[in-house]
């Protein structure tokens, strides 16, 4: 059974080492209905995302959203590290400056970011998030009703009006 | 004061922040998420503010002490300070933060130490006036349930 892609919240995973912005991002987050998980550091995502493959199948994370400039590991380092391993590497990443440097956004951006946001980030970014989102959810839905039809009939000659793709 | 005046007065308070550019739209989203859930949302992102860069007041200080002047370490201090008080609306420390970090990255000690001195200054300014807002706020709160 297939369940509907409005039933669950979307996780957004948020990394900042600042209080303040790490609070901010994550009520503009919860504020857009997502249900939030947030850390300040990159080490601290990674034992997240590490720790919900291994033990807990039924929390995933959605997207994940960063600061550029962290000690120790940086946002990039994060996003590099992210679209480089087998498990992650499909969870859209996006990154936040305060600082706009366009080589550093250009950089995010031709590496995986799919948003580069400036800080202090507004909700009319955040309203940027749903597409990103919505476009995986619709492609992992496709996905298991894909592999759905063929477990239950391998006629493939079947109409197959679930295969709608949203741009 | 009866609490339309409260009102008014609270109001005019407000106005006069944004006019007078001690805050920018960034306040205003601020107020913007604070809801039912959160109804004290934007006092406690100032209060968070004010914890965070007094200790960050203090980092700099210390460094802008010693010699030789690591530029390095203050510009990594001015960067945080500048980004916290931007994600406030602190709009006059925010551009303050921002000439002193020009003067860092030209290596001119004796100018940063003066921007830093405008940097206190208008933190301190912008303390007052907020606790005095969120103060008067607090009065017509409770005018408002008597």
């Amino acid at each position: 059974m297939v369940m509907a892609a409005s039933e669950t919240k979307f996780h957004v995973l948020a990394v900042d080492d600042t209080l303040i912005d790490r609070k901010l991002i994550e009520k503009l987050l919860k504020t857009s209905s997502y249900q939030v998980t947030a850390v300040d550091s990159g080490t601290k995502a990674l034992e997240f995302l590490g720790l919900n493959n291994n033990d807990h199948h039924d929390v995933e994370v959605n997207l994940i959203i960063t600061d550029y400039c962290m000690p120790g590991m940086t946002g990039y380092d994060l996003l590099r590290k992210i679209k480089e391993s087998s498990s992650f590497k499909d969870i859209p990443v996006v990154t936040m400056s305060s600082d706009n440097i366009p080589s550093r956004i250009n950089r995010c951006l031709e590496d995986g970011a799919e948003e580069f946001f400036l800080k202090p980030v507004q909700l009319s970014d955040v309203n940027k998030l749903r597409p990103h989102l919505m476009k995986r959810r619709t492609q992992t839905n496709v996905n298991k009703r894909k592999s759905m039809d063929e477990i239950v009939s391998p006629d493939r000659a079947r109409a197959r009006y679930n295969e709608l793709e949203v741009k | 004061m009866d609490r339309y005046g409260m009102q008014n007065q609270i109001a005019c308070i407000r106005r006069s922040l944004f006019d007078q550019g001690y805050l920018d739209e960034q306040f205003i989203q601020l107020e913007e998420l604070q809801d039912d859930a959160n109804p004290n949302f934007v006092q406690e992102i100032v209060t968070l503010f004010y914890t965070d860069s007094t200790r960050l007041i203090q980092n700099i200080e210390l460094t802008l002490t010693s010699r030789p002047t690591n530029f390095s370490k203050l510009d990594d201090y001015m960067h945080q300070f500048k980004g916290s008080s931007s994600s406030i609306g602190a709009k006059k420390v925010t551009s303050e933060c921002a000439v002193f970090r020009q003067y860092c990255a030209a290596g001119n000690a004796e100018a940063c130490i003066r921007s830093f001195q405008h940097i206190k200054q208008e933190h301190a300014i912008l303390r007052k006036k907020l606790e005095f807002y969120f103060q008067m706020m607090g009065q017509a709160a409770v005018a408002q349930t008597t």
